[in-house]
């Protein structure tokens, strides 16, 4: 095990060296550092050229300059000394200064998409799986085909075009039209009724039952000014967080387990209980006070299921936990809402940016420097997400059918298992394994920034240094780029084959 | 499909009496009998043909007026004059105008652009896709073949390769090569794309090079190269057309994203991606600079991942994808899955 862990990391350095000399020298033989010196027309030209040449070793040829960059990148290695050395940018700013900036709005554009195309791709990918070859599966895997083949840049030309633009407009005036309604009503009806299933009636009253309830919210909300005036309120809070409870004890452990059931119950109680409680404390918090009542959210999920029993803990610790985050998740998305006036009011009534990561000007609490950044965050999330997602679902279908034609699941099955037991606990978890591969990868990739989505959306992330670098002729910012990506390739497809062979007993690590 | 004794959407494996098909007859029919990838291959033909007739290309005459390069006295703001309603429905009637796609800011015809586009695209494309599989199964059927030391410099290298992102390389060579044209560019991209092919041909490799056919021709006094390619690859080859195919998608995907990053095809040239890239900024007052050329791109992209996946439900029918007719009947196959 350990001889295999040195081995694989004397490997990936080796690797890592050889592929940054690839890049290197392609780079410095593409790019042209000098370019916007030699096109002005300032009187001291040559000497601004000679400063140049100096600052960034041009007279030494690329091959020998990789060596003096590599030497910089070794003294990184050394631990506690912060002698890091990448080099420095064409206007003298040091690479190692300038990363750590370009990497904190990649992870801030990047962690959000990663995680709903995850929660959404494996979710749509398991109920398609479950409902092979019906309408709802034929529609996603066309759906997610058209994905595939969409090109980001088009994906997010549209979204600033279309929602972005077009919801700014929609806030001038928020009415929503009884026909409008009436069609989206329509729409929220058919998809319901293919998610659930089942026979003829069944659809019938799903359709009708979740079309006309989504129509007349939306007309109530359009009555009641909503758009321009959010908030959930504690009567939807109380309605959605017994709603809450009740789906998560359905899904994870099924509504005869009265445990779970009760576990469930008492974390949404909690959550109102909280909503009403803590406002107060909501109005001054920071960014860490939040931090810790999130901690502290799923710490008490966790010992409420703990403490519950029963047979099977962890099933409740699990119940109570996810039950506990999302209720949370609600109450505090109430909050963040209360602030949408002042949002309004900061961008004139106009808070879906297209451009950038917050609003110049806009200073406030936690509540609305961090309102602001979701708004700034829809776009390229919604890009990112849906370039993704189509991959997951792919992935998470095909490895759903593949564990479910398998001898164990019929086993499960024939012993009597109920079909939520059979899919949850036995299908399930066995397909979550080689999704771990792919997750790692995507991570690895993702950090390296989306370069086209950044370029849209003008996000100051790691794609936009690369970018830019690459324009410039600078090489050093752009090796910087580089560096990270690559290690971070590496890294994640290391811990991907670790957790491959820690979750799956078959697999041993030579 | 004339002389085919079987009525389609039967199951292979109940043919009765008559002699076995051969295996390259069985993935044909199987293609075939797969209408989404059919019409796929026809739609992409008759968008390459219509786009090559259209403007010509080189030597081959188009029968379209105008060219992609040269300026033209706007016509009605450059809207497009494309008509597609006919007179009895209250339109204009069929016709095409003087500039079906309209004109773009200094009156260029944006049929003939999006004509061009269209070309380098799949020009880039097939280049891209044919070079990339080509040093892909060498590499791959190298490594796999002859194993111990030479395999692990082949997969090291590949592992060297692989840590570099396809859009930072192709940014960088197209930054430096891009002003050639599409199919230098696709030359040297494809020198950066063949990881993917070569560890999937080498798994191949490995697992073929153990059967009995193998053996019995090294038995026989076969080369080295001889049982390579005409033993071992004709039995991987599944693989590598069906990869090949999917490259070729995700290379139009590649193109128009470097072309839209400034790092592909450059002016006067034209690709999908540039005019997209140079007229996003027009989306409000003239949209259909946008959309002409989104449209094909999109199609393009989504035919030839069509056809991709029929050609993989067609060599392995274990892992059949999209399929929208027929599905039922023909699920009585062994699921043989691992």
């Amino acid at each position: 095990m350990v001889s295999f862990i040195l081995r694989r990391l004397l490997v990936s350095v080796l690797i890592l060296v050889a592929a940054s000399f690839l890049m290197y020298v392609l780079v410095a033989y593409s790019a042209d550092p000098l370019q916007d010196l030699t096109s002005s027309n300032s009187p001291n030209k040559e000497q601004l050229i000679n400063a140049r040449v100096q600052l960034l070793d041009l007279d030494v040829p690329p091959p020998l300059r990789w060596v003096l960059w590599l030497g910089g990148v070794a003294k990184c290695a050394i631990p506690f000394a912060n002698a890091c050395d990448l080099g420095s940018t064409v206007s003298n700013a040091q690479v190692v200064d300038i990363l750590p900036g370009a990497l904190a709005a990649t992870v801030q554009l990047v962690t959000l998409a990663l995680v709903l195309a995850i929660l959404l791709g494996v979710m749509i990918g398991i109920v398609t799986a479950l409902r092979q070859y019906s309408g709802l599966d034929n529609t996603v895997t066309f759906i997610s085909f058209f994905l595939y083949s969409l090109p980001a840049f088009l994906v997010a030309v549209l979204l600033k075009e279309f929602v972005a633009i077009g919801f700014n407009n929609f806030l001038r005036d928020p009415v929503i039209g009884a026909i409008v309604a009436l069609v989206i009503g329509l729409v929220m009806g058919a998809i319901w009724q293919s998610l659930l299933g089942g026979d003829a009636k069944r659809r019938l009253v799903v359709f009708l039952v979740s079309g006309a309830a989504t129509a007349s919210v939306l007309l109530l909300m359009s009555a009641t000014n909503w758009f321009m005036n959010p908030g959930l309120g504690p009567i939807v809070i109380i309605l959605v967080s017994a709603a809450i409870a009740f789906a998560v004890t359905l899904v994870l452990a099924g509504l005869r387990n009265r445990r779970a059931f009760i576990t469930g119950g008492i974390n949404a109680g909690i959550a109102i209980a909280g909503y009403f409680l803590l406002q107060p404390l909501f109005d001054v918090s920071s960014a860490g006070t939040l931090a810790i009542l999130a901690l502290v959210t799923l710490a008490v999920g966790a010992i409420s299921g703990y403490l519950m029993g029963g047979y099977d803990r962890g099933q409740n610790i699990r119940v109570g936990m996810v039950t506990a985050g999302l209720c949370g998740a609600i109450v505090l998305l109430d909050r963040f809402m209360q602030s949408w006036g002042d949002l309004l009011e900061a961008t004139n009534g106009r808070p879906i940016a297209t451009v950038g990561s917050k609003t110049p000007g806009a200073s406030g609490d936690v509540w609305l420097s961090g309102l602001d950044a979701f708004a700034h965050l829809t776009l390229p999330t919604i890009a990112l997400l849906l370039i993704s997602f189509a991959g997951y679902t792919r992935y998470s279908r095909a490895g759903m059918l593949e564990v479910l034609s398998l001898d164990y699941i019929r086993t499960a099955r024939a012993k009597g298992l109920p079909e939520r037991t059979v899919i949850m606990r036995h299908a399930f978890r066995n397909m979550l394994i080689p999704l771990t591969t792919l997750v790692a990868f995507d991570v690895g990739a993702l950090l390296g920034g989306a370069i086209i989505t950044e370029k849209v959306f003008a996000i100051p992330g790691m794609g936009n240094l690369f970018n830019q670098g690459l324009g410039r002729g600078d090489l050093n910012p752009v090796m910087g780029y580089f560096l990270i990506v690559a290690a971070m390739a590496i890294t994640f497809n290391f811990l991907a084959d670790m957790a491959y062979a820690g979750l799956d007993p078959r697999v041993r690590i030579r | 499909m004339s002389n085919q004794i079987q009525p389609t959407g039967l199951d292979e494996t109940v043919i009765p009496t008559h002699v076995p098909e051969s295996q390259g007859r069985l993935i044909w029919r199987r293609f075939v009998g797969n209408k989404v990838a059919v019409a796929s291959v026809i739609l992409i033909v008759v968008i390459i043909v219509f786009a090559i007739a259209a403007i010509g290309n080189g030597l081959i005459p188009g029968w379209w007026k105008f060219s992609y390069k040269e300026l033209n006295p706007q016509v009605n703001r450059g809207d497009p004059t494309l008509s597609l309603v006919p007179v009895w429905l209250g339109g204009n009637g069929v016709s095409l105008g003087e500039h079906p796609f309209g004109q773009d800011r200094i009156g260029k015809d944006y049929f003939a652009m999006t004509m061009r586009g269209i070309q380098n695209s799949v020009l880039f494309m097939v280049v891209f896709g044919f070079i990339a599989t080509f040093i892909g199964v060498v590499v791959g059927a190298v490594a796999g073949y002859y194993r111990g030391w030479v395999d692990a410099v082949l997969m090291r290298v590949t592992d060297v390769f692989i840590v570099i992102p396809a859009l930072v390389i192709g940014a960088v060579v197209g930054h430096w090569l891009g002003s050639l044209g599409a199919p230098v560019l696709a030359i040297m991209l494809a020198f950066f794309s063949w990881m993917g092919i070569a560890r999937l041909v080498r798994g191949e490799f490995l697992s073929l090079r153990e059967r009995e056919f193998v053996e019995a021709a090294r038995v026989a006094g076969a080369s080295d190269a001889r049982i390579i390619f005409k033993h071992i690859l004709p039995n991987a080859i599944g693989v590598v057309i069906v990869s090949a195919t999917l490259i070729m998608a995700s290379a139009i995907l590649l193109e128009t994203a470097l072309s839209y990053l400034g790092y592909g095809i450059r002016s006067p040239d034209v690709s999908l991606g540039l005019l997209i890239s140079a007229n996003q900024s027009a989306f409000q007052t003239r949209p259909w600079l946008f959309w002409w050329p989104g449209v094909f791109i999109v199609s393009l992209a989504l035919l030839v991942n069509f056809v991709g996946d029929g050609l993989r439900d067609a060599f392995d029918p274990r892992h059949r994808r999209f399929k929208l007719s027929k599905m039922r009947e023909t699920r009585s196959e062994p699921e043989l899955n691992a």
